[in-house]
């Protein structure tokens, strides 16, 4: 038995044999020709049996996943008709008396390296497509089979070292009953096909290509991230009793995917999930989410080596906000610095980073940053339904300031004659205490508020949630943080604006019934967290967990509450 | 040689679908057909030029064909631009 552990990246347990999909040998070595035109002859047999194999690609895919995955090949199609790519290849073997493969490698490899270099992600990932299809074309040259995975026959469970986008498309369900690779994150190719799939999925487990043989048991486990080989009985039937489950909690959820969110006397709250890249916007359709009730904007700006331009965001921003239509979507603004560094800002080490230079206090002073993010948002305000929300906001100047550079910026894109949508609800984060006692200041000049609770936690209780020693202070129901919750939300229900929750908090089993009776507005989650916390609200009275609020806020400990709450709604 | 600018009102710009229209359709003309974008000029049969200028919405744009059907050419591409939603 060797247990491995990766990224979950499609949920759902497989358990089947092994089939690897080996990436064929393209290994080559480069040859001077005498008859350049024999080699021609060969790349274009080479580039006509590769189109062949793509439009039977191209069908299968039209026919299992529909037309807008399929129009992937219809462009992988035209690069291998491509005069800028087949000229150059053409060229060089005639110039250079070289044998196609080497001319082929060295073309496309410029081409790849161009795309990769470019500073928007969608181009950079078309180096992929690229690679994707000059392989196949290499594997014909060389005359190695070229892994098929449609004609796979019996139930397997694939394992590689990564999922070309060709090869997961033709992934057929009736017989993959999931996969695992060594590389790949959640929002890589294969991950996002696996999901619209809904064939269970572990990816970057960094090596078990080399831990798998051919026709071994394995068990995928696309909710935790574990990979079994060779597991015991026990194991087996383990997993086939969580299986059954899974299936049956599925079918349960799904019920509720296009209803509304009802507390038992028919009272509506809203649950939107939490979201860091467009692509994670399928991921909260899929499970019913009401809208986006926390975009984090870091990751357009992280991994880089400089910031993300106006247009990059922009496009960001309106792929976010066309996918979701008419429902909300709340977007922070950049909150960077504390742990999460940029290398290129080149910010000096701080002794206490949590209470330093950070989110709002840096966009502040380096407006110049911040106002690329406003007038990205802004400009895309037109395609959809968005609220904007400043982070880390510890005093009502901070609050003040950061609104009037984006009136600013608005001021300017209407004069510039761009259209901004004139519908944006602007509103703040809660994380400091500072603003949870004052929150009824606040509320006269915000749309609404947001209470990240993470954060408001850790600075109520003095303890840095990275510091093991203090983690027990990490105390989400504690009477003191319900107490300033309580506060946000009264403040918020007096001025007429509304109170939602980000952070796991808000889709927490125990804080939900509390949150309930509080009077939260919006919860904010992972998406995978919706249908359960759904599910869970449909059998909750918002009346009778309201009646409980007084007592509950006037606990003395978190246990009290916890021991409480269980027995209020375990019936 | 025809030639006709447009302004692209797309607000994605020149992404991959309708691209892929565009070359699609100007593959099937004998005439050699370009794109014009700031100083640079692309083959509009090929996908990966086209893709690789990046053209964002609200940019001016020249198409330009030369040949025995360039007329032909030049109004396919103006009708594909159209029916496309990339420009006008």
């Amino acid at each position: 038995m060797t247990h491995l552990q990766g990224i979950a990246a499609s949920s759902g347990i497989a358990i089947a044999k092994v089939y690897p999909l080996e990436a064929p040998d393209l290994s080559f070595s480069k040859q001077d020709i005498q008859q350049p035109e024999e080699e021609v002859k060969r790349l274009h047999e080479a580039l006509d049996t590769s189109k062949s194999e793509l439009e039977k690609i191209k069908e299968h895919t039209k026919k299992s996943l529909g037309d807008e995955h399929a129009e992937i090949f219809s462009a992988h199609l035209l690069v291998l008709s491509d005069p800028e790519l087949i000229q150059p290849i053409e060229d060089k073997i005639k110039s250079e008396n070289v044998n196609a493969e080497a001319a082929l490698d060295e073309t496309a490899n410029m081409f790849i390296n161009m795309f990769k270099n470019m500073d928007n992600e969608y181009m950079r990932e078309r180096a992929a497509d690229i690679q994707d299809v000059t392989k196949r074309v290499m594997a014909h040259l060389l005359q190695v089979t070229f892994p098929d995975p449609a004609l796979i026959q019996e139930e397997v469970v694939i394992v590689a070292d990564d999922l070309t986008p060709s090869d997961t498309a033709q992934l057929n369900k009736q017989f993959v009953k999931g996969f695992t690779t060594d590389i790949g994150g959640r929002t890589s190719h294969s991950a996002i096909m696996a999901r619209s799939l809904e064939i269970p999925a572990v990816v970057g487990t960094k090596n078990i290509t080399s831990q798998a043989e051919k026709d071994s048991m394995i068990i995928v486990d696309g909710i935790s991230g574990d990979v079994i080989v060779n597991p015991t009985e026990e194991q087996i039937n383990e997993y086939k009793e969580k299986q059954a489950q899974f299936e049956e909690q599925k079918k349960e959820w799904a019920k509720l995917k296009d209803e509304p969110t009802v507390t038992s006397e028919g009272e509506h709250v809203e649950l939107v999930a939490n979201i860091g890249t467009p692509d994670d916007v399928e991921g909260v359709l899929n499970n019913g989410g009401e809208g986006v009730g926390l975009y984090r904007t870091e990751f357009l700006y992280m991994g880089k080596s400089q910031l993300p331009t106006e247009e990059e965001q922009y496009d960001a921003y309106s792929s976010v906000l066309k996918q979701m239509g008419d429902k909300p979507v709340v977007v922070r603004t950049l909150d960077i610095g504390g742990d999460k560094e940029l290398d290129y800002l080149d910010l000096p080490d701080e002794m206490n980073p949590f209470l330093g230079y950070r989110a709002i206090r840096l966009c502040l002073e380096r407006d110049d940053i911040f106002r690329v993010q406003l007038r990205a948002l802004l400009r895309a305000s037109v395609h959809g339904n968005l609220k904007i929300m400043f982070p880390m906001i510890a005093t009502l100047e901070e609050f003040r300031q950061a609104k009037a550079i984006l009136d600013e910026e608005r001021e300017n894109l209407v004069s510039e004659g761009q259209e901004v949508s004139g519908d944006i609800e602007v509103g703040m984060m809660v994380e400091i205490p500072a603003t949870a006692v004052i929150a009824r200041q606040f509320a006269k000049e915000v749309d609404f508020f947001s209470i990240g609770t993470n954060d408001l936690i850790q600075y109520t209780m003095a303890a840095d949630r990275m510091n093991e020693r203090v983690s027990y202070l990490y105390q989400p129901y504690s009477p003191a943080i319900l107490n300033l919750i309580n506060n946000v939300i009264e403040a918020a229900h007096a001025e007429g604006k509304w109170a939602g929750m980000c952070g796991e908090m808000a889709g927490d089993e125990i804080a939900i019934p509390i949150l309930l009776g509080l009077g939260l507005d919006e919860f904010s989650m992972s998406a995978t967290s919706i249908l359960p916390a759904r599910t869970q609200i449909r059998d909750l009275s918002k009346k009778e967990m309201a009646s409980y609020k007084e007592e509950i806020l006037a606990m003395g400990t978190s246990e009290e509450v916890v021991e409480f709450v269980k027995e209020k709604t375990q019936a | 040689m025809k030639e006709q600018t447009f302004t692209i009102t797309s607000s994605d710009g020149v992404h991959a679908r309708p691209a892929t229209v565009l070359v699609q359709n100007a593959g099937k003309y004998q005439s050699d057909i370009n794109l014009h974008y700031k100083e640079k000029a692309v083959n509009l049969k090929s996908i990966m030029g086209i893709m690789s200028l990046g053209i964002p919405a609200g940019a001016e744009i020249k198409i330009t064909a030369e040949g025995d059907d360039e007329q032909e050419a030049i109004d396919h591409m103006s009708t594909t631009m159209k029916n496309e939603g990339l420009g006008e």
